[in-house]
């Protein structure tokens, strides 16, 4: 079985532009490549977080090519890649947390301990 | 925030839901700060680990999004990053079974093997060699059961070997593998899989290869078995049940969520005892009697996880993989997002350069 990517998957940068984004980047679609929804809905949700985000939304173009597009309305002119750097640092945070919390609660052991068969 | 705040609450009504969607953002309430706050979701958050076996593990995650909880939920069923052992190749010297060739390969594949990943490399196109392959040979025949008694119809007592089974799978050790595997052999990890039906006549005889593997290639080879989560129900008694209705009362939700109390010279009263058992069957609304007298929700940000692992690793650590999986793939596209900045700052400053040169 073919495993590896096709080539001109390796070639395009993860992130790019697209085209029609305002000068200012106040405004901007984003394509990035090789993820799902699974990264698309979670930094769609965490870029709204942001109170100088005027309009966020992400679609999956197609189904069958494994893009996302995140489109990034900024107020007052300000720069949208700015607030997906923000986002991204933000987003990174929340599974920190819930893995220190998933540990923290591990080592207490109160969980109830049952048997399974397979 | 107390479990009762309407804006926690997806609703549950009786032929639909409401109230779905979150409204947890910046500019939904005017004069509310709804804005990014790691100290206030370190506060909120909570993860409590309920119910571990050897190959499930119960867990609740109270205070995310969505958007969040669904992210791990989709990397455990096909991200994790961590190989696991299955069949791969499936040599058929013989197969008269009615099961045909590929389909009887293919359910060999998914059938959970107890092999240690850190016991072989991946063959990677590579040769198969006892460094990257198990062996396991496959040779049932049925025959007739010449002690069954006459006139029986059970095929079980009228034939021999009627069902393959997982535990048919013998392991033929490689090269060194006796020594490496000394004490633990590969086997399927259930000896109860039916993996096809005999008659009299009928043989199979297979050879079967397994090989190191990741889930994102085939889901065979991903170490979770089912990872899902429910939110947690939601049950108020908006007005008292009359006592002579509470055994119905009862009967309408799921045994154990409704118990009944009573305090001294006053009448009986049903309680929510625990809500968490509760199915959501929305049996009460299909009575009269009991209409306003409930209402049903469910928590929109307390997530109740499940997930099993089938094979060698522990359920508990692959809520930690997939985390991993996660901030890993933040990392890279942090990485290429700052990389996109930089190369947007020089545009911009070139861009600027040359109007100043025009002016």
């Amino acid at each position: 079985m073919e495993t590896t990517q096709p080539a001109t998957a390796s070639l395009l940068p993860k992130i790019s532009i697209l085209k029609n984004a305002s000068p200012d980047l106040s405004a901007a679609t984003y394509v990035i490549r090789n993820e799902t929804h699974t990264l698309g809905n979670a930094l769609r949700w965490m870029v709204m977080k942001n109170p100088e985000v005027e309009f966020c939304g992400y679609s999956v173009p197609h189904p069958s090519e494994e893009n996302i597009h995140i489109r990034i309305q900024m107020y007052d002119g300000k720069s949208s890649l700015t607030a997906l750097l923000k986002a991204l640092d933000d987003l990174d945070d929340v599974f920190r947390v819930i893995h220190e919390k998933y540990k923290e609660d591990m080592s207490k052991k109160e969980y109830e301990r049952f048997h399974e068969e397979s | 925030m107390t479990i009762d705040d309407p804006r926690r609450l997806v609703r549950v009504h009786a032929e639909h839901v409401s109230g779905v969607a979150s409204t947890d953002c910046p500019g939904t309430y005017p004069g509310e700060d709804h804005s990014w706050n790691l100290d206030v979701f370190k506060q909120n958050l909570q993860v409590k680990v309920y119910r571990l076996s050897d190959r499930s593990c119960e867990f609740d995650l109270v205070g995310v999004d969505a958007s969040i909880a669904n992210a791990l939920r989709r990397i455990l069923i096909s991200e994790v990053l961590v190989p696991t052992v299955a069949i791969e190749n499936v040599y058929v010297w013989n197969n008269t079974s009615v099961v045909v060739d590929e389909v009887l390969s293919h359910r060999l594949g998914l059938v959970p093997l107890n092999v240690d990943p850190a016991l072989l490399e991946f063959k990677d196109g590579g040769d198969s060699t006892d460094r990257n392959t198990i062996v396991f040979k496959l040779n049932v025949a049925c025959s007739r059961n010449p002690d069954a008694a006459k006139g029986e119809t059970d095929p079980d007592k009228l034939y021999i070997n009627s069902n393959v089974y997982s535990s048919n799978l013998v392991w033929d050790p490689q090269g060194e593998q006796a020594d490496i595997f000394n004490g633990n052999s590969p086997a399927p990890t259930n000896s109860n899989i039916l993996l096809a039906k005999l008659r009299p006549g009928q043989e199979i005889d297979m050879e079967l290869h397994a090989i190191k593997g990741l889930g994102k290639e085939h889901a065979k080879w991903s170490p979770v078995a089912t990872a899902s989560y429910r939110l947690h129900p939601y049950i108020k008694i908006v007005s008292p049940i009359p006592p002579a209705l509470i055994p119905k009362f009862k009967s309408c939700f799921s045994p154990g969520v409704i118990q009944v109390r009573k305090k001294s010279f006053e009448k009986e009263e049903a309680y929510v005892a625990d809500s968490r058992k509760e199915s959501m069957s929305r049996e009460v609304f299909r009575h009269e009697e009991f209409e306003g007298k409930v209402e049903l929700g469910r928590v929109r940000d307390w997530f109740i996880f499940n997930i099993e692992s089938e094979g060698p690793y522990a359920p508990e650590r692959l809520l930690i993989e997939a985390i991993g999986v996660m901030r890993e793939k933040i990392a890279t596209l942090r990485k290429s997002t700052n990389a996109l900045s930089i190369e947007m700052d020089t545009i911009v400053n070139l861009d600027a350069d040359v109007e100043m040169g025009g002016t």
